[in-house]
């Protein structure tokens, strides 16, 4: 058996394969004590665990065998769940990565942002509690409800905040800002795609590839289809297990 | 180094602060180069100089003040050292790669500037660096618009002579620049005391040309695989060639030469045969700046070539030897200058060609250019880079970041993406 963990900023993925085929798969609170919560996850003996998200290092010098960057990751689990993707999108707790493959699924290519969380999944959730929703499926269902003209310029979480609190002191309906956050997300989402040459299947992993509203307003921005695995959070921690059972670096 | 505290206060340095700076370094350079693996015996020197960085060096250029030598600070590879030499002078880069002093300097400069003039600014206002306050007198340039007006400002603290530096290299541009390079000797003439004399310069372009022989003989070594000395190790030589005494420093470059060539024919290296190799493009990276090198060398990837100006710009060409003339001595050395690849030049075609032919040269996988951020003439001309290494199939990978820490996270993901794909 050979076992996948993806160490996230705010979801820890663990996925083991045997002969082949995923024989579990389980996510988790990140929490604040990532390691020890990844460790417990480890129940068996496995013959190989490779590590891949923020704590992948930390990982290493405790249990994992070695360890391939989320790029990669994302990368393998996507062209498996999809062959042949050529682009991968992976948007997270606190970056966002496109990612383009070759006709073989090797990574050619990628961007990631760099420093802040703008238009990750950490903008979203601030957004979402700024406006008052319960949790991330609620607010995208509510901005799917909403109607379009309202359009937030700033992406930087914080002033983006203050951007839908001015609003809605203006009066305007929580929806229709609901709408303007997301699709604030879909814009930038979409130059970072363009900016690396977006070639079709494209497949969205990560966290916010539940959010229906993000992936709705993609497409339509994209004029693609957006592939999304049935479990997106789970996507790096099997590329970690099928490259544990690559036996690859 | 407390035993130098008399020397720092005599240099009207504010104490508190330069003990803080102090304190910053040596757990830095542990981390970063002392736990290398297989590091070369002959690089013990380099250690101590940078130990002594405000010790012994310091000292040194106080015993040739009190001996009625002059310092001559310089913030660029463009001001010739040769001369400065040639009057018994000794010549200092300043430059530097941390971010204290930034409050200091955020008094005078705009907050969003580059690190590196951020810094130079902090290390004047702050009176935390021994150099800046050892200098007779400091040389600026026109090398960037950032840098140009700063010294403008520098200039209220210290006294700042500018030499123009061209932006093209047509033959009225040659022209200017020897003339920029006539009055600079004759500045260093009056600073020094001392005329210079066709006997002094040739010895000295001499000199100078056999401390960039010695790197050259340096960088050729890199070219074998497995790599003989790591990339951190190297830049780390290139920084000091810019403030260590010019023949003790060419001796040991030769030095650990000796000991890379013995290393090269064992099949020696400092990591495995078939390890990615990268080349670094892009701004300087000015002592103890070594953020992005060190997080290539923990990602699995050796870094053989620095196309850099502390780098192969630094010491890639030399003085013709050939003239016997004052005038056509000049002439030699201002030429010399102008075939440095900065990115100050439009277009910059030379820097293109070159890095492509590095690339097969060291025989590397793919080229990480790094920009500081705003660095208008680097982070606009990465897009010719790109453009030229497409069309030959080179990865790239471009960062942009400055003195800080706070994305090294997210750095060292992208870094070692790029090693993975290269792999």
């Amino acid at each position: 058996m050979y076992a996948g963990i993806d160490i996230g900023s705010r979801t820890i993925g663990f996925v083991v394969l045997s002969e082949g085929r995923v024989a579990l798969s389980r996510l988790i609170d990140t929490g604040f004590e990532p390691l020890g919560a990844a460790k417990n996850m480890l129940t068996e003996k496995y013959r190989r665990v490779v590590a891949t998200g923020y704590g992948r290092h930390a990982a290493k010098s405790h249990f994992a065998d070695a360890v391939i960057t989320e790029i990669k990751a994302h990368a393998l689990g996507a062209a498996h769940i999809f062959p042949g993707v050529r682009t991968v999108l992976d948007i997270g707790g606190q970056d966002t990565k496109v990612i383009l493959l070759d006709e073989r699924g090797v990574v050619a290519d990628f961007q990631m942002n760099d420093r802040c969380s703008a238009g990750t999944g950490k903008f979203l959730e601030v957004m979402a509690a700024a406006l008052g929703y319960g949790g991330m499926d609620e607010f995208g269902e509510a901005a799917l409800q909403g109607s379009g003209g309202i359009k937030i310029s700033n992406m930087c979480t914080v002033f983006a905040e203050s951007e839908a609190v001015s609003l809605m002191h203006r009066g305007a309906a929580r929806e229709d800002i609901a709408l303007a956050l997301h699709s604030a997300v879909v814009e930038r989402t979409a130059g970072m795609l363009q900016r690396i040459g977006l070639t079709p299947p494209l497949v969205f992993s990560g966290g916010v590839a539940n959010n229906r509203c993000i992936v709705t307003l993609l497409a339509e921005k994209l004029g693609t289809k957006v592939l999304v695995p049935p479990e997106p959070q789970l996507v790096g921690a099997l590329g970690a297990a099928l490259a544990a059972a690559k036996e690859q670096h | 180094m407390s035993n130098y505290n008399e020397m720092w206060r005599s240099l009207g340095l504010n104490m508190e602060a330069h003990d803080r700076l102090l304190q910053a370094l040596p757990p830095t350079y542990h981390d970063v180069y002392l736990t290398q693996p297989n590091r070369p015996q002959g690089l013990e020197y380099f250690d101590f100089v940078v130990n002594e960085i405000h010790g012994l060096r310091i000292q040194e250029l106080q015993e040739h003040k009190q001996n009625g030598g002059k310092v001559i600070g310089a913030f660029c590879v463009f001001v010739p050292e040769e001369i400065v030499r040639a009057a018994g002078g000794i010549c200092i880069g300043l430059c530097s790669g941390i971010d204290i002093g930034a409050a200091e300097a955020e008094k005078v400069l705009p907050r969003n500037i580059c690190p590196l003039i951020k810094s130079f600014m902090g290390f004047k206002l702050a009176k935390i660096c021994p150099y800046f306050e050892s200098c007779d007198m400091v040389v600026g340039e026109t090398t960037c618009d950032g840098k140009k007006k700063a010294f403008e400002i520098l200039n209220d603290y210290v006294p700042v002579h500018v030499m123009e530096t061209p932006q093209m290299k047509r033959g009225r541009d040659r022209e200017l620049w020897l003339e920029e390079v006539r009055d600079f000797a004759r500045l260093v003439e009056e600073t020094t005391g001392n005329r210079l004399t066709t006997e002094t310069l040739a010895k000295s372009i001499r000199e100078v040309n056999g401390k960039r022989r010695a790197l050259r003989r340096l960088a050729e070594l890199r070219k074998n695989d497995p790599a003989p000395i790591s990339g951190l190790d190297s830049l780390l030589i290139e920084q000091i060639a810019m403030y260590d005494d010019v023949e003790r420093f060419t001796g040991k470059v030769n030095e650990l030469c000796d000991e890379l060539d013995k290393k090269v024919q064992t099949g020696e290296g400092v990591f495995p045969s078939g390890t990615p190799r990268v080349i670094v493009t892009g701004t300087p990276m000015a002592i103890p700046n070594w953020k992005v090198p060190h997080l290539i060398e923990t990602s699995g990837a050796v870094i053989v070539a620095e196309e850099l100006c502390t780098g192969l710009r630094y010491f890639e060409n030399e003085v013709a030897e050939d003239a016997g003339a004052m005038d056509a001595m000049l002439e030699n050395v201002a030429a010399r200058y102008l075939g440095v690849n900065c990115a100050v030049f439009t277009p910059n075609t030379g820097r293109m060609e070159r890095l492509v032919q590095l690339v097969r040269e060291y025989n590397a996988d793919g080229v990480i250019h790094c920009a500081l951020s705003f660095c208008d003439p680097y982070a606009v001309e990465a897009n010719r880079v790109e453009k030229v290494l497409k069309e030959e199939n080179i990865p790239l990978l471009k960062i942009e970041t400055g003195y800080d820490q706070e994305d090294a996270g997210q750095l060292k993901t992208r870094i070692e993406a790029f090693i993975e794909m290269l792999g």
